[in-house]
């Protein structure tokens, strides 16, 4: 078991490393001109040439991307070109906004997603209906869209939710729940449908396997082995499913932060990327990336918690 | 190998299909005004009137004008051009990056299947629009590169049908015979490997289309997009600002997305039901299912028996069916049987007689939707067929128990041994958590197991088959049956350890007083164990009788031929030590 979790931990510790590389180079190669631009268009040679030695710009790309790596191992991301910020204190401060939503939503995601999967494969009828055409739905529906025809109705119309803005916990427990209501439904319904379907197949699945009948065979009541043993053998490609819809619900929520005005990590990723800002773009993406790769850990850490045959090997 | 794609009436099949033919004939709209868009706009989508700023619709201009004064309708029109075109360069780069991969780690297999495992694993673990918001930055703001960079993002979808279709398709025999008669690569990749991963790509397009839709529409309303070109994502963005004003604004764009996307996804599964055959209706459940064969088979051939004791399981007439395709298919015709109090009863068959069938229907757990069409079992008094969940609940367990015939798919592998023994004993015999403990722990070393504690906290993979069987059997006889159904108990165990089990379960049945209905196909067990047999030919029961009086003077021409299959014609003689 620790040694599985060894292996996973360095896997994903290499997937940021290459993904890295990748997003330091294609960076740079982009933001050719930003000494000038950080200067200013009237700067001449001499203020470039400054700006270009305070950012460490002059020197080959290699050596700044060592220098860069050396200093984010010990979790200084450099400084942001545009404001001077730090870049880790600029992610961190907005990153907390943006796991709250993600997590809120997965959560719901989750708790949904098991219950309607559940109805449809033991009951079939209207929950199997309800799952076909959410899942529809979830493939085919943006999640923005969503959002947009939530603030129409509940906020706009019916003004039972702030249509924009975001609470802090801190200030108004109530406050947070209400500003982050519309968002999380707004991602979390196209989430639903997949990890439904996903329930619903592996639960009809593993009620086809002998031992549920060898169960049943000694008298426990269909409920029983339903809920207790049906249901603790289907998690597992569930679970899988969920852990590829927080990435898929990372994505979204960078668009649908921006319906609601929060500001999460979305704000910060647009406005980086569209000023050429390389440093807290780094930033966002290892950031993001950190954060995928902990919760596919996560996932699998939880695997193996309900594969005996993982745990124990 | 045909391909369903190919398949003349495909087309045809879509128009029959519920949500198929709305779906394509929607699409097909959507694509002609995408074509036709400039010619068709009643109204210069970029020209602003005064006039026309937030004019609610008129016969002039159907959907009215936005808040720059642009007819909304020819808006909407045109942008359907560019959407549809932003889902076609996604879709057109991720089946190129895509299908070229998947072919690739499909058909060389080694280091290039090791890459591409890790490079999808890389690309599939990136958050989309984190990576195209960096991407814009590194190679410039164009949409169309954005679309381009997403289409390399979504590829693995591609990848991974293409891989598995080549994978299955590389093991064909037919492929290998191509290459060992010396043609090159690239012709058996393009003659074989591309006919059968054609299907799969048609199928995942439409949904990557329609991702890619969106995916565009998130980016105009981010306002990445050109302001110049309509787009309906950009129209969702500008009518959001404006919502407390015109709502209708956000809904006509929000609508073409919305419709275009579902109509995508509902052909994409319409023709997922088409190509893989899913969509074959299921059977009408009030339809009596089962007729009498025309033909009625003679009667049972029973042997004189001199057995006074009394009826305790008694099954006449049994059919069982199952729902297939769209009617229903019948496994067992007629099934006949007495087991008396204290009898041992073999049921012996070939495989598919419908012997275990016949089992699974007196325990009242016949799976995927069987059920006892005709006939009746009666057990202790009490008709079986047609008795409601809870009352044969009380009997399951109790009074009729059940040893599997495959020890380790029977074991659910999730919990361990000794949390699967004792629930049912709490949960239907009412016993403490701490005397389930004791009584499982009893039986587990009355039935021979070394160290009943190791084996208590174990997990099914780590015993092995002979154990699990010895499991399975304590579990069965816990709660003391009447009645134990034992379905092919020895056959997956190795040779020794049959001897060993079959001995298990002779010292049970004398020391527990019960009767046996024991499944098998093998007339050896039956000699060694049975002091009663059936014979079971092709979901009927032929013959019946004492086992010594079968044995001797098999009448039905089925038995006699089951026996003289046997090699010496005579049951296995006991092994050394076998018998007390």
């Amino acid at each position: 078991m620790i040694t599985y979790s060894v292996k996973r931990l360095l896997s994903g510790a290499a997937l940021l490393a290459v993904l890295s590389v990748i997003t330091f180079f294609a960076l740079r190669l982009g933001t050719q001109g930003v000494a000038q631009q950080i200067a200013g268009q009237s700067a001449g040679p001499e203020a470039v040439a400054l700006i270009e030695e305070r950012y460490g710009l002059d020197r080959p790309l290699a050596q700044q991307f060592l220098s860069w790596a050396a200093s984010a191992l010990t979790g200084d991301l450099g400084r942001s070109w545009f404001t001077g910020q730090p870049v880790t204190e600029a992610v961190l401060s907005r990153l907390a906004v943006t796991v709250n939503l993600a997590v809120g939503s997965v959560a719901l995601t989750g708790a949904l997603g098991v219950l309607l999967g559940a109805l449809a494969a033991t009951r079939r009828g209207w929950p199997d209906r309800l799952v076909q055409v959410l899942s529809v739905l979830g493939q085919a529906v943006p999640g923005f869209v969503l959002a947009v025809g939530l603030v129409l109705l509940f906020a706009v119309q019916l003004r039972w939710f702030p249509a924009t803005g975001y609470t802090d916990p801190s200030d108004s427990v109530g406050g947070w729940i209400r500003s982050l209501t519309l968002p999380v439904l707004a991602l979390a319904v196209g989430s639903v449908g997949g990890v439904a379907q996903q329930v619903r197949g592996s639960m009809l699945d593993v009620l086809r396997r002998d031992h549920v009948r060898t169960l049943r065979s000694r008298g426990l009541p269909r409920r029983r082995v339903l809920y207790r043993y049906v249901l603790r053998n289907a998690a597992g490609p569930a679970l899988s499913v969920l852990g590829l819809q927080f990435v898929i619900i990372l994505s979204a929520a960078v668009v649908v932060e921006q319906v609601f005005s929060i500001p999460g990590l979305g704000p910060v990723a647009l406005t980086s990327t569209a000023r050429g800002d390389a440093p807290l773009v780094m930033g966002v993406v290892l950031v993001t990336g950190a954060l995928v790769v902990l919760v596919n850990l996560l996932v699998d850490l939880l695997q193996a918690f309900l594969n005996p045959k993982v745990r124990l090997s | 190998m045909s391909t369903p794609a190919s398949s003349p009436g495909l087309v045809p099949r879509l128009l029959r299909h519920p949500l198929g033919s709305p779906a394509l004939v929607f699409v097909v709209l959507a694509v002609a005004v995408a074509v036709a868009g400039r010619w068709l706009a009643p109204h210069d989508p970029t020209a602003t009137s005064v006039a026309l700023v937030m004019a609610p619709p008129s016969a002039e201009h159907w959907l009215g004008g936005d808040a720059a004064g642009r007819d909304v309708l020819s808006r909407l029109v045109v942008a359907t051009t560019y959407s549809l075109a932003g889902g076609m360069v996604v879709a057109a780069l991720a089946a190129l990056s895509g299908v070229t991969g998947g072919l690739a780690a499909g058909y060389f297999g080694g280091w290039v299947d090791t890459a591409g495992a890790w490079l999808t694993a890389l690309v599939m673990s990136a958050p989309a629009m984190v990576i195209l918001l960096a991407a814009r930055t590194a190679f410039g703001p164009s949409l169309w590169l954005s679309m381009a960079v997403f289409g390399a993002l979504i590829s693995p979808v591609y990848y991974r049908v293409v891989y598995n279709a080549v994978r299955a398709v590389c093991g064909e025999p037919y492929v290998d015979a191509a290459r060992t008669s010396g043609l090159s690569t690239p012709r058996i990749i393009a003659r074989h490997v591309l006919l059968a991963v054609r299907a799969p790509v048609i199928l995942v397009s439409s949904g990557v289309v329609a991702a890619g839709i969106g995916m565009m529409a998130a980016l105009d309303f981010l306002g990445l997009g050109s302001p110049s070109t309509p787009t309906w994502g950009q129209m969702l963005s500008e009518g959001f600002y404006d919502m407390a004003r015109n709502p209708l604004l956000v809904l006509w764009p929000s609508l073409a997305l919305g419709l275009t996307m579902v109509a995508l996804v509902l052909l994409g599964n319409a023709l997922r039901d088409e190509l893989e055959g899913t969509s074959a209706p299921a059977p009408d459940g009030r339809r009596a299912p089962w007729r009498p064969r025309s033909e009625e088979p003679p009667r049972v051939i029973e042997h004189g028996d001199a057995d006074e004791r009394p009826v305790l399981l008694s099954v006449r007439d049994l059919a069982v069916a199952y729902p297939r395709g769209g009617g229903w298919t019948t496994v067992v015709h007629r099934s006949d049987l007495t087991v008396r109090r204290g009898q041992v009863h073999g049921l012996v068959g070939e495989s598919g007689s419908g012997k275990s069938q016949t089992a699974f229907a007196v325990l009242g757990l016949l799976g995927q939707g069987g059920r006892a069409v005709a006939g009746s079992i009666v057990f202790g008094g009490q008709e079986l067929t047609g008795l409601d969940e809870a009352r044969m609940n009380a009997l399951r367990g109790r009074r009729i128990a059940y040893v599997p015939q495959e020890p380790m798919s029977n074991l659910d592998p999730a919990f361990t041994v000794g949390a699967q023994f004792t629930d049912p004993l709490r949960v239907v015999l009412g016993r403490s958590a701490k005397e389930a403990r004791r009584t499982a722990l009893d039986l587990l070393a009355r039935v021979g197991i070394p160290d009943p504690e190791r084996v208590y906290r174990s997990y099914p993979h780590q015993l092995s088959g002979g154990m699990a069987q010895r499991v399975l059997i304590a579990a069965a006889v816990a709660a003391g049956p009447d009645l134990l159904i034992a379905d092919e108990p020895t056959t997956a165990l190795d040779v020794t350890v049959q001897a060993e089990v079959l001995d298990l379960l002779r010292e049970l049945i004398d020391e527990l007083d019960m009767s046996v209905l024991l499944v098998t196909h093998s007339f050896g067990v039956v000699a060694d164990i049975c002091d009663h047999v059936s014979v079971m030919s092709d979901g009927t029961v032929v013959e019946s009788g004492p086992t010594r009086s079968v044995l001797a003077g098999p009448r039905h021409p089925y038995t006699r031929e089951l026996l003289a299959a046997i090699p010496r014609g005579n049951p296995r003689p006991p092994l050394e030590g076998a018998r007390p």
